[in-house]
């Protein structure tokens, strides 16, 4: 029971929250809201079992990337236009439409196979065996490293000031 | 093997590249070294020529073998190889073309001295000498093609050398254009042999056409199409209009491309593809027509001309044709006998000319006088070569001369009327010439003459020393017999015993004769030149104004583009009233064009308006979806998405999963 | 009722539409980005709720949601300096004024 309230009310808010990110013209709240939306991800995860992925979430995302994005809006703040809507408004709802509406009913008519095992009550140590171990995804776990470097150079090459 | 032989076309081609890659960039300060480059390049060439030569007489058959390269092979198809044909004809044309353009080489450090252009003189003429030996040494059609267009190219660019002169400019463009003309020809011809014989190789052509296996109409017309391209390139009649006008470039460009060489390489195509034409009567008879008509045609224009090249020009016409000639009645070793003597002596005489232009600034032989005194040198050897030209026993040109005079005789006897008279024609222009430039007093305005620096006179020497020793090959009847044909006798025997037959005689007399009447009018002035300009006032307009060949040219070509476009009537009516020797042919257009004017509007809507047409659509095509590319990334994250619900919708119609 | 699959799976579908939305509409390239995080997150949401309801035991789904992140994280920032650079150039954020490959 605890569980079906907990997810309306986290579901209803990501929803909400998400629709104020695309809709608000005011960027700064747009930005707010965005956190308030991974926020409530992260209690969908937690409903998930997935608490692990929940701190992440967490972590990366509100302790970063939204950092970064408001950070980004202060650095363009002298010219902002806001956030309005361009002229490609219907045709995108349109899209967005059929599109959601596709996925959802394909979700809905597809015979999912539910295993109704329960799952581990915290899953850090199963993540971890499944990342670490012998067979585990130590490779992808090197690389994403590597990629986080390579951002970062070109990050700095693109934000270095080219008049030195 | 033999392999060196390619390097007498590879290493003045390596020149080129220096020169024009390495030294005209980073030594542009020092320009005599792209002549010594040059010079030591073409003397390399030369060197090597003369070894080829050496072996070559002493090989058997004449004949050596050179490594080929594999170009094109296409399996059941085309299999083209590249390789060197060297035989006897290839080994004296070696020998001519690296002699004369060391020669040219050498006496371009004097007169180009100061130019500006230097480095691309000298680029130019590596490059000319590099496609000049090459096609000499070619084995099959498309590669001697390949290097008969690169020798055209090389002559327009270094006709239009002084390119800022829009007379130069125009020259070059005309050179091009009408040597264009018969390289059309050739190509056919080269076409027409392929799809008959599948094969470009020249020996495999030459034993199909000994042996019969290409014979009748496809024989005669490749035959002649290949003569095409040597009337474009030795100037014979009808386009001979290209190589009086191409004076206007450097005088050692006219001394080494049209006088000795690329004027040659019509003589030499047809020398190289003989057998096709031995096998073929009418193309022979041709050639002959064409070329003993092309001399006296051109020894009459020379008469009357008063640029001392423009006399040379027809001079070089005239004799081209009389090599036609030879070809035509005596063979491959008597026409290019009186090539390898002629590119001598018609070198040292232009080289000669440009000394004098050195010395009184002008061309112009009414300005000039008396030289004698200022230019002995040069007034030596140019005599030596003039008398070379007019025939005189013992020098070279007597004795080519000779041998194409009895064998038209014995082949051609209207032609050898006409050549006859050429003979009388050719000795009176050139002693006109001497005597009007180193005879008499000075009549020009120039303060200072002097002779020119020896770098320019040594060549002159050398090539003095050709014209009168050059003829001598043949005192034995060597030069034949290399070629193939013919005894030898002995050297005395030649030498003296040619007088044993009356016509040696007669070209003698005739060409003394020729001296004399030349020596009456410009020397002692017996017979005044005015009074006989008065005398005979409509020849000399017909002759001074070249037979009005170029203004016939001109008036057919410009009266096929008015006809054939939109234009105005004022602008047909303004053409009439100019060409009034051409009247008669411009009414005979207008009547046919009325007849004609449903084909000329298809070709023109239709064909024309067909391959407009695509070309506007893909036009108005690429304008409208260009369209698409708006450059605004949500447009086309618009349309991805746009697509991926196409998918879906696709996989759900189309799927029942 | 429970929660069942076909709950996160739809919440998935209609925040990814959102975003998709958010990210075709906008003018300012931040608000565009912000609406990608969304539709990332989305997307995580899916593979963890696939990862709990289908396979319990296997938690694939929860490293790639996990892989997915990092890689996110990764592009926000590329992205953000592409556009602070750009607003270095151009003086403006507006991916509509932002049409150099026009044809």
């Amino acid at each position: 029971m605890g569980q079906v309230i907990a997810f309306w009310i986290f579901a209803v808010a990501i929803v909400g929250a998400a629709l104020g990110v695309v809709l608000l013209k005011n960027v700064f709240r747009a930005a707010i809201l965005l956190i308030t939306c991974f926020l409530g991800v992260a209690g969908i995860f937690i409903l998930l079992s997935a608490d692990f992925l929940a701190a992440m979430q967490i972590l990366i995302y509100v302790g970063a990337i939204a950092i970064l994005v408001i950070l980004a809006i202060m650095l363009t703040r002298e010219l902002s236009i806001g956030s309005p809507s361009n002229k490609f408004k219907i045709p995108a709802l349109i899209i967005a439409v059929l599109f959601g509406a596709g996925i959802i009913l394909t979700v809905i008519n597809t015979k999912w196979l539910i295993n109704t095992n329960a799952p581990a009550p915290t899953t850090t140590s199963g993540l971890a065996v499944k990342l670490f171990s012998k067979d585990g995804f130590i490779l992808p776990v090197e690389i994403i490293p590597t990629i986080l470097l390579a951002t970062i150079l070109g990050a700095i090459v693109l934000i270095k000031d080219k008049k030195k | 093997m033999n392999n060196y032989i390619w390097l007498i076309f590879l290493v003045p081609f390596l020149s080129f590249l220096i020169v024009s890659l390495i030294l005209r960039p980073m030594f542009r300060k020092q320009p005599k070294i792209a002549g010594y480059v040059t010079i030591a390049a073409v003397g390399t060439s030369f060197i090597l020529s003369i070894i080829t030569l050496c072996k070559l007489i002493a090989a058997p058959d004449h004949i050596l073998k050179v490594s080929e390269i594999n170009w094109m092979f296409i399996q059941n198809g085309i299999n083209i190889h590249f390789g060197l044909m060297v035989n006897a004809l290839t080994g004296i044309m070696l020998m001519v073309v690296t002699t004369v353009s060391l020669m040219v080489q050498i006496y371009s450090q004097g007169y180009m001295k100061d130019d500006a252009g230097y480095h691309r003189y000298y680029a130019w003429m590596s490059l000319f000498t590099t496609a000049m030996l090459g096609l000499v040494m070619a084995n099959n059609l498309l590669l001697a093609f390949m290097f008969w267009e690169m020798v055209g190219l090389c002559s327009y660019l270094l006709i239009g050398f002084w390119f800022h002169k829009p007379s130069a400019a125009n020259a070059a463009k005309k050179a091009f254009i009408v040597t264009r003309i018969g390289d059309f020809g050739f190509l056919a011809a080269i076409i027409l042999l392929y799809t008959h014989t599948g094969t470009f190789d020249i020996a495999t052509l030459q034993n199909m056409a000994i042996s019969g296996a290409l014979a009748g109409s496809v024989l005669t017309w490749a035959a002649i199409g290949i003569f095409a391209g040597a009337v474009g390139k030795s100037a014979q009649f009808p386009l001979h209009v290209w190589l009086p006008d191409a004076m206007e470039g450097p005088t050692p460009v006219s001394a080494l491309i049209h006088a000795a060489t690329m004027a040659a390489a019509g003589v030499f195509l047809v020398a190289r593809t003989y057998p096709l034409f031995e096998n073929s009567a009418t193309a022979l008879t041709t050639v002959g027509i064409v070329g003993g008509f092309t001399a006296i045609f051109a020894a009459s224009i020379a008469l009357v001309q008063n640029d001392i090249k423009r006399v040379l020009a027809y001079s070089t016409i005239s004799q081209l044709g009389y090599m036609m000639l030879g070809l035509a009645t005596g063979g491959v070793a008597v026409g290019i006998f009186h090539l390898l003597n002629h590119a001598f002596f018609k070198a040292l005489l232009f080289l000669g000319a440009g000394s004098i232009n050195h010395a009184t600034g002008t061309f112009d032989m009414r300005e000039m006088g008396g030289l004698r005194k200022a230019m002995p040198k040069t007034f030596a050897t140019f005599l030596i070569g003039a008398a070379s030209l007019a025939g005189l026993w013992p020098l070279s040109g007597f004795w080519s001369k000779d041998a194409i005079l009895s064998n038209a005789l014995d082949k051609q006897p209207i032609l050898f009327v006409l050549v006859i008279i050429t003979v009388f024609m050719t000795a009176f222009y050139m002693f006109r010439v001497i005597f009007l430039t180193f005879g008499g007093e000075y009549r020009g305005k120039e303060h200072h003459l002097h002779e020119s620096s020896s770098v320019m006179t040594i060549p002159l020497f050398i090539l003095a020393a050709l014209a009168i020793g050059s003829g001598w090959v043949n005192l034995n009847g060597g030069f034949s017999v290399f070629f193939g044909a013919g005894t030898t006798h002995s050297v005395i025997e030649g030498l003296f015993g040619i007088f044993k037959e009356p016509l040696p005689w007669i070209s003698l007399i005739l060409a003394c004769a020729g001296i004399f009447l030349a020596y009456a009018i410009y020397s002692k002035k017996w017979i005044s030149a005015t009074a006989l300009g008065k005398t005979f006032a409509f020849p000399y307009k017909v002759l001074y104004n070249k037979y009005f060949v170029d203004e016939l040219y001109e008036g057919i070509i410009v009266k096929k583009l008015l006809m054939g476009g939109l234009f105005a009537a004022a602008r047909w009516f303004d053409t009439k009233v100019i060409d009034g020797g051409v009247n008669t042919f411009i009414i005979q257009k207008v009547i046919v064009k009325n007849f004609f004017a449903g084909l000329f509007a298809f070709d023109r809507k239709g064909v024309d308006g067909a391959v407009n047409g695509v070309a506007g659509t893909t036009l108005a095509a690429g304008k409208t979806v260009r369209k698409a590319q708006t450059g605004q990334l949500q447009f086309y994250g618009l349309v991805i998405g746009l697509g991926l619900i196409a998918l879906i919708a696709g996989v759900f119609i189309f799927s029942k999963v | 009722m429970t929660i069942g699959l076909n709950n996160y799976l739809i919440l998935s579908a209609i925040l990814f539409s959102i975003g998709l939305y958010g990210a075709l509409a906008k003018h300012n390239a931040i608000v565009i980005l912000m609406s990608i995080e969304i539709m990332l997150s989305a997307t995580n949401i899916a593979f963890v709720a696939f990862s709990r309801f289908i396979t319990p035991s296997d938690l694939t789904g929860q490293v790639f949601a996990l892989f997915a992140m990092a890689v996110a994280a990764a592009e926000t920032a590329v992205g953000l300096a592409i556009i602070i650079a750009i607003y270095r150039n151009k003086e403006t954020i507006d991916a509509n004024k932002i049409d150099l490959m026009k044809w």
